[in-house]
């Protein structure tokens, strides 16, 4: 356990965050200003990454595989809100929850239907392969360091957007009032599908990227999902600030959890016990560190309302 | 008799008959089919007690289910195989488990709670994967199924489907006689109106968190059954969408009715047993099916039958 | 029976409860009269414990609840009826007000016997049924009560509660004459046993029932005396003004 192995990780948990962040940021508006529990965000993630994939099969080029990844998923988002949602705004959550399921159910099969069960491969172009030399004298894979980068750009822009713009402002008080808001006469409809649009390309644009580092099959948006529900519990509901504190948090803590613990466990007791010890116990640290969290905040650190 | 009870009767008696009208036709498929319909439909009513009177949408339920069956393997792996001692510990464990998710979850409503339930829940299906000596992904076989001092052989089915039956109808029982005592009219007053509720002097926590444990507890039950059904277990049994199936099939039997858990057990199991005749590409038609049902068909099949 | 002390809360910029002095002598029934938005919501929410003061103290037969939450005070003996019909929907009068009676007992933690076949339960609170009038209202869905119904339920769970101190919160709110006449009738039987906070508008009421009366206008207690003073007093009517006094 080296000091460049743990940078390595912590660079690999900080760029896990930011697809994460990707992600939350999306669902959390929409929970938070639509009140809707969208389980089938999941499912847009994985819709950008085998749109990805299919638009470079097809083309042949990167960039037209993340161009149709990334607009693909905002149409197919736009619909799901159009046909599925529209009916659930202002039901109870159980419903919500319930009818977001079915959807996730039916976009499993459809992919699978569509490419079958088995994972897909990604390649990368050449400028995106191949690996960058750190301070610390070891090497990390350039790709990572652009994912890294971009989500630390989409963050900057979505801060600049909320912050500085009035649709920012629309919606962070959306977030926090939302009778009072479609009591000021602004147009709730638009800025529902306009917000869910968002959150779409958002969560296609973490497939996309996530295509080449993890398997592109049917139900990988349910796994990465239930880690952003953690997220955003722990952010709290509709702040973005909160969304990238708790990704950068339940990255970093998860990556260095599942590297480091069985390690640090071999140290106090034995090497077989921290063999099965370990995983398991790293599996479910982000789960308990919420646990920890809503037990002093049981609204998340960033309470919105 | 009253309705309700010439229903139940009409029940006990018509499942009681398959098997030998399944052996007769020389269809024993039935047999099994029904007897997973019967211990879901045990699981369900557990979740109806806390989602359907309570209030409680839990979205990790099936982490019980999960529990419970590897209590009953793992004992097994240990040379634990008699009944009397792996039943009981599967619904200890249970109840413990739904104690510590329900202390944290219950402080938290809406939207926070639908997510934490679910997150926990996930928590526990990674556990068991990261369990490789008890088979990890893959799951293990059980060593062998629970005993009962000779008393009853599970490896016989229809013995077993017998005692599922009877246990089955003792779970709605009990969930019947909880759901009309003071505790359930509580439980009821809570989901109708928690300010009123407050407002008279009960402390809605304390009530919630006890039918919580109580349906993990019953949902252990389930789990201990289902793995003597199957004679494996497996992570898969506490995931998000066996927790998703359990909330349909209270969903579609009707909530907080007492014949609804078993009926929509068995309305969803059939339409996945039709539709996997079809196509094994089921999902993408039961999919579209449920969103419908609950967008149309809100009152449950249990408002048919005023059950 | 109560002393409240400086209490305050602020919404932001807005005082809703600016340092409040209040008290209620055993057996006595206070009125809380005062302009819409005068901060009488946010002072009997504060009272039952459904909202946190930022300051002051309540001191309830001679202990302190300002920390205490709702249901704790209702189980100490303050029981409150809602401005806005709370109810259960779902269920009957009968069953309202024996879930009342059945949080008054102790605690509910019995799981086998019918609830609704336990006479311990039904047989008082078919008696505070028949006290207000609803006796024959027993079996309706708490839903399908009308609205002056739904104020004498409120009353009635309030009383099942056998308390020491009533908030009553505009008890008489959207009622017709003839409906009202009767509550006061009721409420009438009710003094001298019960302490009482009484919010009202009826000035007819307000003048009938109270011993004394404060004015809140603004968030403060701007009058605090006895009916006939509170009448004539030309502060009152200044606040008042537009208002029947």
């Amino acid at each position: 356990m080296t000091w460049s192995l743990v940078f390595e990780q912590l660079l690999n948990g900080l760029q896990y965050g930011v697809m994460l962040f990707l992600m939350a940021a999306g669902l959390t508006l929409v929970l938070g200003i639509m009140n809707l529990v969208n389980l089938a965000h999941g499912s847009l993630y994985m819709v950008g990454a085998y749109l990805a994939v299919a638009g470079m099969e097809a083309t042949g080029s990167y960039a037209a595989g993340v161009a149709l990844g990334f607009a693909g998923t905002l149409v197919v988002g736009m619909v799901m809100e159009l046909l599925a949602l529209r009916p659930l705004y202002g039901r109870d959550h159980l419903d919500q929850v319930l009818v977001t399921f079915g959807l996730i159910l039916f976009f499993n099969e459809l992919i699978a239907i569509l490419w079958g069960r088995g994972s897909l491969y990604t390649s990368l172009p050449a400028w995106l392969q191949g690996y960058v030399e750190l301070f610390t004298g070891s090497r990390y894979p350039v790709y990572r360091l652009v994912v890294l980068a971009v989500g630390l750009v989409v963050a900057l822009l979505l801060w600049y957007v909320v912050t500085r713009t009035r649709l920012g402002m629309l919606i962070r008080a959306g977030a926090t009032n939302r009778t009072m808001v479609a009591a000021l006469g602004i147009n709730i409809r638009l800025l529902y599908t306009v917000v869910f649009g968002f959150g779409a390309a958002l969560a296609g644009l973490a497939g996309l990227m996530a295509g080449p580092m993890y398997a592109v099959q049917p139900g990988m948006g349910e796994l990465i999902l239930i880690q952003v529900f953690v997220v955003i519990v722990i952010g709290g509901i509709g702040s973005i600030r909160g969304a990238l504190v708790g990704a950068v948090i339940v990255g970093v803590v998860d990556t260095l959890g599942r590297a480091f613990l069985r390690p640090l466990l071999a140290t106090v007791i034995s090497a077989p016990a921290a063999e099965a010890a370990g995983p398991a116990l790293a599996s479910m640290l982000i789960y308990l560190l919420m646990a920890v969290v809503l037990s002093v905040k049981p609204a998340g650190l960033f309470q919105s309302r | 008799m009253t309705r309700g009870a010439l229903f139940w009767l009409v029940v006990a008696i018509a499942l009681a008959a398959l098997p030998p009208i399944a052996g007769a036709l020389g269809q024993p498929f039935y047999i099994d089919l029904v007897r997973r319909m019967m211990i879901l439909a045990i699981a369900a009513t557990s979740l109806n007690l806390i989602l359907g009177y309570g209030g409680m949408v839990s979205f990790g339920h099936a982490a019980y289910l999960g529990l419970g069956a590897y209590a009953v393997g793992i004992l097994g792996v240990y040379g634990v195989t008699s009944g009397w001692a792996q039943w009981p510990v599967a619904i200890g464990a249970c109840a413990l488990a739904a104690a510590a998710i329900g202390a944290v979850s219950i402080r938290t409503s809406g939207i926070y709670f639908i997510m934490i339930t679910l997150a926990f829940a996930q928590m526990l299906y990674y556990l068991g994967i990261s369990l490789e000596v008890f088979g990890g992904d893959d799951g293990m076989r059980l060593k062998s199924r629970s005993t009962f001092s000779g008393l009853l052989d599970l490896g016989n089915a229809v013995s077993f489907y017998y005692l599922c039956l009877a246990l089955m109808l003792v779970a709605i029982y009990v969930t019947y006689r909880i759901v009309n005592s003071r505790f359930g009219m509580v439980l009821r007053a809570t989901k109708s109106n928690e300010a009123r509720s407050r407002a008279i002097g009960f402390s809605p926590y304390r009530y919630r968190l006890t039918a919580f444990v109580i349906a993990g507890a019953m949902c252990g039950l389930a789990g201990a059954l289902y793995a003597n059904h199957t004679n494996y277990i497996t992570p898969g049994l506490a995931s998000w969408v066996q927790s998703g199936d359990l909330m349909f099939m209270v969903i579609l039997g009707g909530m907080a009715s007492t014949a609804g858990p078993m009926l929509g057990a068995f309305a969803l199991l059939i339409a996945e047993e039709i539709l996997k005749g079809w196509t094994e590409h089921w999902q993408v038609i039961l999919g579209p099916l449920l969103v419908l049902s609950v967008i149309f068909f809100k009152r449950g099949l249990a408002g048919i039958f005023h059950a | 029976m109560l002393e409240v002390r400086g209490l305050t809360k602020s919404y932001g910029a807005l005082r809703a409860s600016d340092g409040i002095e209040f008290d209620v002598r055993e057996g006595e029934t206070h009125a809380v009269i005062g302009p819409n938005g005068a901060g009488k919501t946010t002072f009997i929410s504060q009272l039952a414990g459904d909202l946190r003061p930022d300051a002051g103290r309540i001191v309830f037969a001679g202990e302190d609840v300002t920390q205490l939450r709702a249901p704790r005070r209702a189980r100490k003996g303050l029981a409150r009826s809602f401005q806005i019909t709370s109810v259960y929907n779902e269920f009957s009068a009968l069953d309202n007000v024996a879930l009342a009676v059945q949080a008054r007992a102790g605690h509910s933690f019995r799981f086998w016997r019918d609830a609704r076949q336990d006479a311990a339960l039904r047989e008082p609170a078919r008696r505070l049924l028949d006290q207000l009038g609803l006796g024959a209202r027993a079996d309706v869905l708490a839903a399908n009560l009308s609205h002056g119904e739904h104020r004498q339920l409120e009353v009635a769970m309030a009383l099942a509660l056998e308390p020491r101190l009533l908030l009553l919160d505009e008890p008489m709110a959207g009622m017709g004459v003839e409906e009202s006449q009767r509550m006061i009738g009721f409420l009438g039987t009710l003094k001298g046993r019960y302490s009482i906070v009484l919010v009202e508008h009826d000035m007819d009421a307000v003048f009938r029932l109270a011993d004394r009366i404060s004015v809140l206008v603004y968030g403060r207690v701007i009058a605090t005396g006895a009916p006939e003073a509170i009448r004539a007093s030309p502060q009152v009517r200044a606040a008042y003004l537009g208002e029947e006094a």
